[in-house]
This record gives structure tokens, sequence and C-alpha cells, in this order.
């Protein structure tokens, strides 16, 4: 199992997170969310729950967003649960942070097929630029973890930043991605290879040639 | 032979054309498709049945054997109402070297909307929920905004297609747990709670989500489902060797020249995929190590022996491995063989969800001992004790992660023990000399 630690519950953090409440905007999605299940099966929207309201946490102190017990109390008043459900979820899912996190979360996929194709050195990357693994950096910008398979085998080695995944990685490319998150720049997602579009075999096409140019239909041909 | 363009079901799945819903129907996604639906879900499932489709998300179960045990007439609450039936889609894609679905789900999203209602329809289900798994954002995003044309243009919903038939599609996200690709644990997790495992049986066709009649089915198998209903069983039965129908979406990762997701015909021999597409090995044929042929959780099988094998169910368990989802790792004689399992078994401590002991414990200590075998910095007896340790954790657990945890790790001791072996050696014989 994953070593999780979750953030004490102290009297600041329920000063700063008590009065925790959606924003007009997250209101209308998460009724919409709640909507998604069959009556009085509202709790099966803990999961979407959790995570508009991390967004939101992360929209108020410009991070990736994390949650604190007085809000996962919240989304347990929401949907009329049991706390200890809520924070059973929370603590169970690893895209919930139960701990605070800083502006961008820098998550290097160490597993075999990324490791094969270079991970060691995106992550030596990161290391040179000062992140530590499991840890934010003072200035409250990276915060790096190595985690597990992302499913971008075949555009490895791949980091996900925040929203985003950068693929086809090579240090040089690493650090040009982490300068423009740095400068406030939005970097292209996707693979970071110019000469790929995203996971074709890099090169002279071998299938599908006719669909590069226009949307074929291969249909006349059956 | 190579399967021709047309032949490709996926014609988009490199996503140089947008996904959406108009360029998706100029590909031909939801053409009539409440002609299919007319034929009725017997017919329906009798097609599916002939076509040979084996389910794609590793177990390889016959997918329209699988329809067909979905109850005909709804079971009963104790209020004496009849009681909805579920599909729930597996788009939790987190088995390493997978990541077919993902191009599915971001460039051709429409066939597997279409695919949802077909399938939901053929085993009378009320609605579909598609389980994505957290990481895939954007890809959730597409997918969402999909729906939603279709929704838009009467396509599902309210007598989806024309059809008559009322179908409701729902996404739901994932958020970081690889044993929420387990059918069970999938539906604990739309149920809300922490996604462990249930005990089979109830099977979940009997009693699944929310206790209704649910079938969960891959992303792949059910995106396939429209085109094989359109161009007819005997069409994607002409594909592969017996038993081991259609194409397949294979995705090669690691140490080949241009690693990519790629549809091919089933049983195509390891060797004319990886040159015809991938460029051939890195470094050349003569440079291949091993390869794990569908997913981190198949035993590795070593160059030798799967050169020439065939890329399907039973030619790959006839080389002591599995297909899986198809997800084939390639590792030069660069690699650090022993590292590159002991990484994968770090993997299976990760995600082991700490319901079973066997599992919760044994996929610890396997790792801790893969690492000292790393390293050299154990015993010759350890090599012994580790694969008893394996045998005991496999088949002691509720759900396949423990035999998935022990699978790669009895692949290499019985394909490199000499090289673990030697690792001992060289340790202990350094340590010698530092001592003298």
């Amino acid at each position: 199992m994953a070593d999780r630690f979750i953030e004490p519950d102290t009297p600041e953090l329920r000063a700063r997170w008590g009065n925790f409440a959606w924003t007009e905007a997250n209101a209308a999605k998460a009724k919409d969310i709640v909507a998604r299940y069959p009556e009085g099966r509202q709790r099966s929207a803990v999961m979407p729950l959790l995570d508009l309201a991390q967004r939101q946490v992360g929209a108020e102190l410009n991070t990736q967003g994390w949650l604190p017990i007085p809000v996962m109390e919240f989304v347990a008043r929401e949907l009329d649960m049991p706390i200890i459900r809520v924070v059973e979820v929370a603590s169970f899912y690893t895209m919930y942070n139960i701990a605070p996190i800083g502006r961008f979360h820098v998550q290097v996929c160490g597993t075999t097929p990324c490791m094969l194709r270079g991970s060691d050195d995106i992550i030596e990357t990161c290391k040179k630029r000062g992140m530590k693994k499991g840890h934010t950096t003072a200035d409250g910008m990276w915060s790096f973890t190595e985690v597990e398979c992302m499913g971008n085998c075949a555009s490895a080695p791949m980091v996900q930043i925040n929203d985003d995944n950068y693929e086809d990685l090579t240090p040089e490319r690493m650090d040009a991605v982490l300068d423009a998150l740095a400068r406030g720049e939005t970097p292209k997602a996707g693979t970071q290879d110019p000469a790929r579009h995203t996971v074709e075999p890099v090169g002279e096409p071998t299938n599908l040639a006719a669909m590069i140019t226009a949307n074929h239909d291969y249909r006349s041909e059956w | 032979m190579a399967l021709a363009d047309k032949d490709r079901i996926f014609t988009n799945v490199y996503g140089y054309q947008p996904w959406n819903l108009k360029e998706a129907q100029a590909r031909g996604a939801w053409d009539n498709t409440k002609a299919l639906i007319e034929r009725g879900r017997d017919a329906i499932i009798d097609e599916m049945k002939a076509s040979g489709l084996r389910g794609r998300g590793g177990a390889g179960f016959p997918t329209g054997m699988k329809w067909s045990f979905m109850p005909k007439q709804p079971p009963l609450d104790q209020n004496g109402n009849p009681k909805p039936s579920f599909l729930v889609i597996n788009a939790d894609e987190s088995e390493p070297g997978s990541c077919k679905d993902r191009e599915i789900i971001r460039h051709d999203p429409h066939m597997l909307l279409e695919g949802a209602l077909v399938a939901g329809f053929a085993m009378g289900a009320r609605a579909a929920y598609i389980y994505i798994r957290g990481e895939y954002i954007r890809e959730a995003e597409t997918l969402f905004a999909a729906r939603d044309e279709a929704y838009a243009a009467g396509l599902l919903g309210r007598n989806a297609s024309g059809s008559g038939y009322d179908f409701d599609v729902f996404v739901h996200r994932g958020a970081g747990a690889y044993i929420c690709g387990e059918e069970t644990a999938m539906i604990e997790s739309l149920e809300g709670k922490k996604g462990q495992p249930r005990l089979k049986p109830p099977f979940p066709a009997g009693a699944g989500l929310y206790g209704c009649p649910t079938t969960v089915n891959n992303v792949e198998s059910i995106a396939v489902a429209p085109t094989i209903l359109r161009r007819g069983a005997s069409w994607f039965s002409s594909f592969g060797r017996e038993n081991n129908k259609g194409t397949k979406l294979f995705q090669i990762s690691g140490h080949v020249n241009r690693p990519c997701v790629v549809e091919e015909e089933m049983s195509i021999p390891f060797s004319e995929l990886i040159e015809r597409h991938c460029g051939g090995i890195r470094g050349g044929r003569d440079n291949l190590l091993a390869v794990i042929p569908g997913g981190s959780s198949v035993p590795l099988v070593p160059s030798a022996e799967i050169w020439d094998a065939p890329m399907d169910f039973d030619g790959l368990k006839a080389v002591g491995s599995g297909l899986g989802t198809a997800a084939v790792i390639v590792m030069d004689k660069s690699t650090d063989i022993v590292r590159a399992i002991s990484r994968l078994s770090y993997f299976y401590k990760h995600e082991s969800c700490g319901q079973c002991t066997p599992c919760r414990e044994g996929t610890g200590w396997m790792w801790r001992v893969m690492e000292r075998l790393r390293t050299g910095d154990a015993h010759v007896e350890e090599i012994d004790m580790l694969q008893q340790v394996t045998k005991q954790v496999e088949g002691h657990t509720i759900c396949a992660l423990g035999d998935a945890a022990a699978w790669p790790i009895q692949g290499l001791i019985k394909h490199f023990r000499p090289e673990i072996e030697r690792r001992i050696e060289e340790r202990h014989g350094s340590l010698q000399e530092a001592a003298e």
C-alpha cells in the first residue's frame, strides 16, 4: 500500500477552512455531479465532489489543491454520509492530496516502461533543480512525486504536472517544460518530440497514412 | 499479410483528425445505429459470439457470452419492483505498459459511446457508467464533451438514436488506484467507497452495482462492437487464429526504435509486429534480452522464445506468458532485468489495496527481497524462499492482484536464475576481497 500521511486537524486549520462552501459555479457543478447517480445513491458522488473541493481549495491557494479535514467534513455533510467514510476515500486514492501541496505537482512516472526509456534521468533533472521526493520546495512552487504507471507507455518517459502530461521527455525537454512553467507560461502538452504527433511510430507512417492529411472514410473500401 | 488500413477499426487512433461528432460520423461512427438495435438483443449477442471477440481487458473472456449472462427478465427488489441493470465500462487503464484505451477515448470517443449504447441494449441495461482513471484528466474532458455532443444530437438519452430505447451514459472519474481496474473494486468505487474487491460469488451479473445486475467490459471490447455488427462476425473472425480472432490494439514500449500504439490482426508474430511498426529492436535483433508481452502482470519471455511467437492468447500461453492487454514491453541487453522486475514489485506493493493479508504483506516482502537480489546482497537460498513466497501469495487473495504480483517474479526466476546467482556471487566475492 502507498504510504500516506494525513495533515493533522488543528484549531488553525479549522479556523482557515471551517467555513468552506462551494463557490457559485462549483455549487452548480456539484448539483450536476450528484444527479449522475440514482436517487438515494448520492454517496457515489463522493469522489467527484472531493476532486471539485480539492480544485476549489487549489484555486484559493494558487496550488494544485488539497483536502483539509474541515473540507472533507463539508463534503460529508453535502452527501449525508459519515465523515470517516469520506476520509477513507480521500486517503485511499492517491490523487487526493491529504497534506498541503505546491503550485505545481511534478509527478514523474518511474514504473518499468518509463524506466526503460530513461525516467531515471528525468528524476535526476528534477533533483538537480532542488526538488526532493515527497517534498515541496521552500518557495512553494514545486512538489515532487515519483508516481506509478500513468498509461503513457508508448510515449515514455513522461511527467504529469497538475492537469497536463508531457511525454517523450529527455532531460533537456524536461528542463524546458519546467522553465516555461516557472516563467508563468503554458508549455505545449503531450509529446515533446517535435517530430511526433501523438503515439504513432515516429518517422515514416506504417499505417493509416491517409488520415494524416484528410478525415478519410474507409467504408468505400470495405 | 499485414492488416490493411480499411480493416482497421480505430482509424483515428493517432488523433490526426478531430474527435468530434461530425468528423467521427464522417468516419463511420453512429451510422444508423437504430438499425443495429432493431436487430434485437439475441441477434446482437449471437453476432458477437460468432465474431469470436474475447475481452480486451486482459482475461480474454468471450464478450458475447458475458453479455448473455445478464438476466432476460429483471430481478425484483424487496418491494417487488424490477431492478435496473447496468453496464460498467472499464477505462481504468493502469496496467504498466497499457496505453490503448487512452487513445480510443481521446481520439475516437464516439466509437466507445456508440458501443455503449449497442452493448447496453443487448444486455438490457438502463445506463452505462464509464469509469475512467483519474490521471486521464484531459482524456476525461474529451469524453465528457463527446457525451454532451451525443446527447445534444439525440444519439443517447431518451429514445436513443431514434431506437425507442432509453439509455444514459455517465462518466465517472477515478482518483489514482490501480486496483479499481478489477471489476468488483470498480463497482465499490462507483458506489463511493474504497476500491477493495468483493468476494465472488455473487458475480456482478447477478448482483453488481447497487446490488443490480451489472456487466463490466473493457473500453476496447465495447468500442469494437458496432463495427463488428456492421461488417459482420465473419469479417472480424477472418483475422487471427482459431480461438484468437479479430484485430487488436498493440502497445509497444521500451527498447524498440519506434514505440507506438498500433492496431494489428491477432496472432501476428512478435517479430513482424516489431519489424513492421516499431523499426526493430534497439541495436538489432541480437540485442533483444526479453519481452513482457501483455502488461506487467504476465511473466517475461526470453528473446529466443518470443521471436516467432504469435501474439495472441494461446500463442503466448504456450511460451508461459499471456496476451493480457497486448502491452508489449521490450527489453534489450542493456536492461538491468532484476531491477526491471523489482520495479514492478514496487508497483504492486504500492497498489495493493490492503484487504487480503497475503497480498498486503506479501507484496512488500517480495519487493524487499527483490531489492536484495538486485544488489546481490542476499544468499542463494533466498531465491527459493522468494519463489515459495510467491506461491503462497498466488491464489490466496480475493482478486488477481496477488497473482499479478507473483507472476513477474516467477518468470524472472524461471528464466534468469543464473543472472541472479551471478550477482550474489559477485557481491560476496567483492565483500571477501574487501575483508582480506
